[in-house]
């Protein structure tokens, strides 16, 4: 009688596993050793506080406003500039997908990225700092007075330092979930006599929503964790406090390392509980090919 | 909107359209009445797209006008034309139902919905999706993907449909089927079709006039009669199945008959135009050239390949000047062999030669 069983390899390859499969290993490894470890290990030291007790750190953080604002502090720069960002890019992505010299513009737009925040920091200071070329060019023309408008060391500084980091990001994305709508779509909308305001609302939003989504999350996890400009570019002490400034301090100036990383724990769950809301509102949507037609 | 439905012809005056430096549409000028069905044909980059989208709006014209009667409307938006459209890829909105899809033309019109979910039905009814209506566009077979997009067109009442080689994406099968549900469209709603396609036998299956087009001119307008059996120009002769075509030298002229010396024999034809010069081309259709008696006016050949398609035999073979000729046969015919191809003169047309 022959053998009428089916070979362990022919059985897991047909669940998916097979010598390619071996192929994720490195990525695999590089994960469970730069995150998962990493993360695991933090959870449990945050556990662990110089007290003894279980949730001594969380309680410590929850109970002290200068440490438990930063949460607060941290979401009232973030979602702006996030949301800000969001409005900028789909309009000019809009535009920019409809250009010929599109390399060159999106060229420009992401040079930002390769700068820094740092640098970016650096030319702000330079720029619209008290004696910067634009506060002086706004007292000249007497649309200010001398130290009416402070764009530097406080929350705006901040502010406008996120943006033009975090800007081009969002836009790249953006502009490749803005071309990967077929504009045949559009046509045909105009042909059956939607305007352009309809047009926007009835066939690119619903569309486009799904990718804006993941692009605020993206965008948003990246403004969250702020940290190089709101020092030097904020108040540090005060009203832009980031909640990585306090995780920086507990770690770096209190050697606490436990309590750092219970701050970085409680900023990981509110980055978290921002993007499963954000996500969540996406299955409210079409989430198919944004193409007329099959293949 | 009343005087757009009760409108009698639609007037191309003109209209060309440059992009950049290219010429992709020259000096369109054409009036058709309701209810005909016009096939614009050609082959790919005629500017038979660009002709559409110009009608649509899709493109600005960069000559001429286009009227409905007497209302200009090519400085229209493209949302006040009133056309329906029909595209390549069916332009299908992925987001929303077959029922929405089809309900949208009304919809941005304004239509109040107790007037607009009976019209929505009868269209759909009318391309027989009745057990579709609920699904989203990915979950349907390309022909019925089809069928929306007619639909959708249609639900507006316009007095106009443009479709943009409709039935390129689908199989042979389907297609034959939905060029059938077209022409019955068309018929029920009496409006204007323009139909674009590379395809000859589709439009001359569909259309009751055709407008050949190349290089974005019109090479020649007629029925499908017309066009089959007395194409004006050599490339039109092409484009309608005269694969098969043969320089020679002009023997002697008989009223519109003519013939040719080709190698070192004769073949006997119908000129088109009166062909003044010496050398001349005969185009004659592949099932109109069969091997004839060896004494018989016609080309010598030898035979290269032959298919039996059922009723008869089809067959290439090697003229003695060295063109590629294509003919059918009633008997097998065995590649090698030696055979003179003739056709009837009045099968054979003769152009003016290069």
């Amino acid at each position: 009688m022959a053998d009428a069983s089916i070979p362990l390899r022919t059985r897991l390859a047909a669940k998916g596993l097979d010598g390619v499969t071996l192929l994720a290993l490195p990525a695999a490894l590089f994960l469970i050793a730069l995150f998962i470890y990493p993360f695991g290990y933090g959870l449990w030291l945050s556990f662990r506080p110089k007290d003894g007790s279980l949730f001594g750190n969380y309680v410590k953080f929850f109970s002290d406003p200068f440490l438990y604002e930063t949460i607060g502090t941290t979401l009232k720069l973030a979602l702006p500039v996030t949301l800000m960002n969001l409005l900028f890019a789909v309009p000019v992505a809009f535009r920019v997908r409809l250009m010929k010299n599109q390399r060159l513009l999106t060229t420009i737009l992401v040079l930002p990225i390769t700068l820094g925040t740092v640098l970016v920091a650096e030319g702000m200071l330079n720029y619209f700092g008290p004696q910067g070329w634009f506060i002086r060019t706004l007292v000249t023309f007497g649309i200010a007075e001398p130290g009416q408008i402070k764009l530097v060391n406080n929350y705006w500084g901040v502010f406008i330092s996120l943006v033009i980091t975090g800007f081009p990001f969002t836009f790249l994305l953006t502009l490749s979930y803005v071309t990967g709508i077929d504009p045949a779509l559009e046509q045909a909308a105009a042909t059956l006599g939607a305007r352009a305001a309809a047009r926007f609302r009835t066939i690119y939003l619903p569309l486009l929503a799904p990718g804006l989504a993941i692009t605020f999350c993206l965008s948003f996890v990246q403004a969250y964790s702020v940290l190089p400009s709101a020092v030097l570019l904020g108040a540090p002490a005060g009203p832009t406090r980031v909640i990585s400034i306090a995780a920086y301090q507990a770690a770096f100036e209190q050697y606490d390392r436990p309590m750092a990383s219970a701050i970085a724990m409680i900023m990981g769950f509110v980055q978290l509980a921002v993007v499963v809301a954000a996500l969540s509102m996406r299955n409210l949507f079409y989430r198919g090919p944004a193409a007329g037609a099959k293949g | 909107m009343a005087s757009l439905s009760s409108f009698k012809t639609l007037r191309l005056d003109g209209v060309g359209r440059d992009f950049g430096t290219m010429n992709a549409l020259k000096d369109l000028t054409l009036e058709v009445r309701r209810g005909e069905f016009i096939a614009l044909l050609g082959p790919s980059g005629c500017g038979k797209s660009t002709a559409l989208n110009c009608i649509a709006g899709l493109l600005p014209t960069t000559r001429g006008s286009i009227y409905l009667d007497d209302r200009r409307i090519d400085t229209l938006p493209t949302e006040d034309r009133g056309f329906g459209m029909v595209f390549q890829n069916y332009a299908l909105f992925p987001h929303m139902t077959v029922r929405a899809n089809i309900g949208f033309g009304l919809k941005m019109r304004g239509v109040p919905k107790a007037e607009a979910e009976p019209r929505v039905e009868q269209a759909i009814r009318t391309v027989r999706l009745e057990t579709q209506a609920h699904k989203l566009p990915g979950q349907l077979s390309g022909g019925q993907q089809q069928r929306v997009a007619i639909a959708r067109a249609i639900a507006v009442d316009p007095p106009l449909v443009l479709m943009d080689e409709p039935l390129s994406n689908l199989d042979a099968k389907l297609r034959l089927e939905m060029r059938q549900e077209i022409r019955r469209i068309h018929q029920s709603l009496g409006c204007i079709t323009i139909y674009v396609t590379h395809d000859q036998d589709e439009a001359l299956s569909l259309a009751d006039r055709i407008v050949v087009l190349r290089d974005g001119m019109i090479r020649q307008v007629g029925t499908p009669e017309d066009l089959y059996a007395r194409p004006e120009h050599l490339d039109v002769a092409e484009f309608m199945g005269f694969r098969n075509r043969i320089t020679g030298r002009v023997t002697s002229r008989d009223g519109d008959r003519v013939s040719l010396a080709v190698g070192g024999t004769t073949l006997d034809g119908t000129m088109r135009h009166d062909v003044a010069g010496e050398t001349a081309v005969a185009a004659i259709r592949p099932d109109d050239l069969v091997p004839v008696a060896a004494d018989a006016h016609g080309i010598d050949a030898v035979v290269e390949a032959i298919e039996y398609r059922g009723r008869d035999f089809f067959g290439s073979a090697r003229a003695s000047g060295g063109e590629e000729l294509f003919f059918r046969a009633d008997r097998r015919v065995n590649p090698g062999e030696a055979i003179r191809l003739g056709a009837e003169a009045s099968a054979v047309l003769v152009y003016p030669g290069e």
